[in-house]
């Protein structure tokens, strides 16, 4: 479409395009902030000002400390751990009952589909859940993580709206050449949906490798805890990061921060880039009405 | 399957639940889940209605009836907390609700593919970085040495901590929580916006329409649908969200302005191990909740034909 533009029109599109740059340059600039003030000298950092495009002088002192603390190690140990178990369980779980839901006609559907929906407007609470989990006796245990929230309404719906769109046809002459459900839906729907699988992974892996909650309440035992709990011991509660002695802590307290946020983080932003269009895809399928 | 003899009569439920045995065998494991996970824990919400005695159990325990909401409702915070929750979700709907919006609507005039392309990698980052790190730099830029001071100091004005500052404190949360959540949340709008058709621009066009008459009269209305479904579910949403930022970031200075009633429950149900009475206040909340949803979605059902079901 070929169009002139007016004065007015060339006033908008110069404020559009600066708004949006600088909604891009706001978005991305704190972890600029924490990348170039980890690699900062401790003292420059504590008497520094202002904002932060390179490190204020240079020191590796933050890292040695945070390389050195086992504790962020186990972190990323148990929350690999977490993130495992939770995706054995979620993708066994949910591919099943999607593809129930996908099915039409079977006595009692309406029933289960209010079933499974219903827990996304309605539960327990924090109180009872904690009372269920520990009375299961997973109180301190790896279970109390990854079984209660193994299983997403929201993923299961946006499992099922693919596997709808699988031609019925598929699923007819499937049955006629005699093979089961089971078989239909490890042989055909899931190899034809491997983009959406990939997502409703995704999704899982990252609720997991952010959640905290569930380990502050259920986890007694740091040796336990996901790498979040030590964030939040480090950065929140301001628990010393590793540090052993005293007259360092006062002064390497605030490097030690930036280097724990960008240990932590790094990992997930430098994949995040490649895997984003699954993100989108995603949020696209589940804003399909279920 | 859906393969049937065309001369069988209508066959009796038992032979059609056999007839799907492979479904109801997939769905077993799934609804021993949720009844496991969601089910029961419901069940526990008795506990509300009881002086629950971990020794006596669920069974075992006193009665009391609505004690432990009338305890709530007559207490000195429950006007409190009440307020704090809906004047941050109503501030967050007012300011947090419209920014993605906008966000997708300036996107979508820019023309230049890798620019565009950028922004979007770029405001969708935010979402990615797990709320203990957002909450952490949060607390180091908003003390007095902090880096936003440091800017509000540029400018001439005063160092102080705002996370402690009862003035400032739901400013920082609503702020960050657009910081957090702008480009995430453009997305599905600007998926509605690629799939406007061009012809309607066109015919704008043709007719006079300036670049911003053609936005507000042609792109919003043919994303208002997706506006509305989502404002439905964030409506569903207005008493439960919250509780974990609100915990990571408040202290008992704040809590004037920030306890919400789902930290109310957290701090007395499991931090003092008043299980009853955190239970009854979980329970006004979901219901409360629960009354949102139903009502948004009733007045959008009535207004415009789109519902949540």
């Amino acid at each position: 479409m070929v169009e002139r533009k007016t004065p007015g029109e060339i006033i908008l599109l110069v404020f559009i395009y600066a708004a949006v740059t600088l909604v891009g340059f706001v978005c991305l600039y704190p972890m600029l902030y924490c990348l170039a003030a980890s690699f900062s000298d401790p003292m420059k950092l504590l008497t520094h000002s202002g904002a932060l495009f390179f490190p204020t002088g240079f020191s590796l002192r933050g890292y040695q400390v945070v390389m050195n603390n086992p504790n962020i190690l186990i972190g990323y140990h148990n929350t690999l751990l977490y993130v495992a178990g939770s995706l054995i369980v979620g993708m066994t779980l949910t591919p099943l009952g999607a593809y129930a839901l996908s099915c039409k006609g079977y006595p009692f559907r309406k029933a289960i589909v209010f079933l499974f929906v219903f827990t996304m407007y309605f539960s327990g609470g924090m109180v009872p859940n904690f009372l269920t989990i520990s009375a299961y006796g997973m109180y301190n245990t790896a279970w109390a993580i990854i079984l209660p929230t193994a299983v997403s309404t929201y993923n299961m719906i946006v499992m099922r709206t693919t596997f709808a769109a699988v031609p019925e046809a598929l699923r007819e002459s499937a049955y006629i050449d005699g093979a089961n459900d089971f078989v239909i839906l490890y042989r055909i729907y899931i190899p034809v949906s491997k983009a959406t699988m990939a997502v409703i992974i995704l999704f899982y892996v990252v609720s997991q490798w952010n959640s905290w909650f569930p380990a502050m309440i259920y986890l007694r035992d740091s040796k336990k805890w996901p790498l979040q709990m030590i964030l939040r011991e480090i950065l929140i509660n301001d628990a010393a990061g590793g540090i052993s002695d005293d007259a360092d802590a006062q002064y390497l307290q605030e490097l030690i921060k930036y280097c724990t946020i960008i240990v932590a983080t790094v990992p997930i932003l430098c994949i995040y880039p490649f895997v984003q269009k699954y993100f989108m895809k995603g949020v696209m399928l589940g804003s399909v009405k279920g | 399957m859906s393969i049937q003899p065309a001369a069988a009569k209508k066959p009796g439920l038992l032979r059609r639940m056999r007839h799907y045995r492979n479904i109801y065998l997939m769905l077993l494991p799934v609804i021993i889940f949720y009844i496991l996970f969601h089910y029961v824990p419901m069940g526990g919400l008795a506990i509300a209605f009881e002086n629950y005695k971990p020794a006596k159990g669920i069974l075992g325990s006193d009665w009391v009836g609505l004690k432990n909401f009338r305890k709530f409702l007559t207490g000195i915070y429950a006007w409190r907390v009440i307020r704090n929750t809906l004047t941050l979700n109503l501030l967050l709907l007012l300011f947090g609700f419209p920014a993605p919006i906008l966000l997708a609507l300036m996107i979508n005039e820019m023309r230049e593919n890798w620019y565009k392309k950028t922004i979007q990698t770029v405001s969708y980052m935010p979402h990615f970085v797990a709320l203990v790190v957002v909450c952490g730099l949060l607390r180091e830029f908003c003390l007095t040495t902090g880096l936003i001071n440091d800017i509000i100091a540029f400018f001439g004005g005063t160092r102080i901590n705002l996370l402690s500052s009862l003035d400032h404190y739901r400013t920082v949360y609503v702020v960050s929580n657009i910081w957090q959540n702008i480009g995430w949340n453009s997305i599905i709008y600007l998926s509605a916006l690629s799939s406007v058709d061009a012809s309607l621009h066109e015919a704008a066009a043709i007719d006079g329409a300036g670049r911003i008459r053609r936005i507000i009269h042609v792109n919003l209305p043919a994303i208002l649908p997706v506006i509305i479904i989502q404002l439905i579910l964030r409506i569903g949403n207005l008493m439960t969200q919250g509780y974990e930022k609100t915990i990571l970031l408040y202290s008992p200075i704040v809590y004037e302005k920030a306890d919400l009633i789902s930290t109310y429950v957290y701090r007395y149900g499991l931090e003092k191990t008043q299980y009853s009475y955190g239970s009854a206040v979980g329970v006004f909340n979901s219901v409360a909740n629960l009354i949102f949803l139903i009502t948004a979605n009733k007045i959008s059902a009535r207004l415009s034909e789109t519902s949540l079901w």
